[in-house]
């Protein structure tokens, strides 16, 4: 399976630029289908990025960030060719993992 | 999609051409502290900020405080949001040692939309993209050095991204 994360990662040097996006309904629980009835919530809750095995950033996120969210944020340090881990778990237990080199 | 921000299809389309690896790992190795009273200060996931429906019952719940307006916190969000399933909202400070972002939404069913934790070492700059329900006010907490600020920018929203 294809993963939902897709992630960038550019070190400028002396700091790595992170961009994510990630495949997911983000259902919040309030709006209704085509029947009228109310589609249940479906939301990533966390999103923890992670480099030399410490969390750089870390989302918790509600039903009000937008389908398919994107997020981007920078950290200090992060050398090109280095692993940066990206996980989210969504609020059925649902989760995902990749691990992108940094460019 | 007409209304799409030009910027982020472009951003998009970078993503999309850097494929990844796939690890099956679970979430289980992150640290938990020692459960410190409020949930923006640890990992654990801040389950009753989210569900506070006013803005103020939402910071209170995830900091117990309450933050001052500041022009050191600059948001940059749109004055009408065509779309209000999709309105970009990023935040920048130049204040120090900020340990969390938080981003609200006034009239929204529920006011919190995201919280980041700031770690040592990183940018205390966030972007990402929002719903609005309706025209409201977009509100933007940082706690750095164990205190809040916040800034606000009501957005105009002319097609609803919450309501049904």
């Amino acid at each position: 399976m294809a993963s939902t994360i897709r992630v960038r990662a550019t070190s400028s040097g002396e700091t790595t630029e992170v961009q994510a996006l990630i495949q997911h309904p983000m259902d919040s629980g309030f709006i209704k289908d085509a029947k009228g009835e109310i589609i249940p919530p479906h939301f990533i809750q966390q999103l923890t990025f992670e480099y030399d095995g410490k969390p750089v950033f870390t989302a918790d996120w509600g039903g009000g960030v937008s389908k398919d969210p994107y997020v981007k944020f920078a950290f200090k340090g992060g050398k090109k060719g280095d692993d940066l881990k990206v996980s989210w778990t969504d609020n059925k237990g649902a989760s995902d993992t990749t691990t992108a080199k940094i460019q | 999609m007409t209304h799409t921000d030009n910027r982020f299809s472009a951003t998009r389309r970078l993503i999309l051409q850097g494929a990844g690896a796939v690890a099956l790992v679970g979430l289980g190795n992150l640290p938990f502290g020692l459960a410190p009273a409020f949930a923006a200060a640890n990992d654990k996931y801040p389950e009753e900020a989210f569900k506070a429906k006013s803005e103020a019952d939402a910071i209170k719940a995830l900091y117990g405080k309450t933050p001052e307006a500041s022009d050191k916190v600059k948001m940059d969000a749109p004055e009408i949001a065509e779309n209000g399933a999709v309105v970009p909202v990023s935040v920048t400070t130049t204040l120090p040692d900020v340990t969390s972002i938080s981003f609200l939404v006034a009239e929204n069913p529920v006011a919190l939309v995201a919280s980041y934790k700031i770690p040592a070492g990183t940018m205390p700059s966030v972007a990402n993209r929002i719903k609005m329900a309706k025209t409201s006010n977009v509100i933007v907490v940082v706690e750095a050095g164990g205190k809040l600020y916040s800034a606000t920018k009501e957005v105009k929203v002319t097609v609803g991204g919450c309501g049904g």
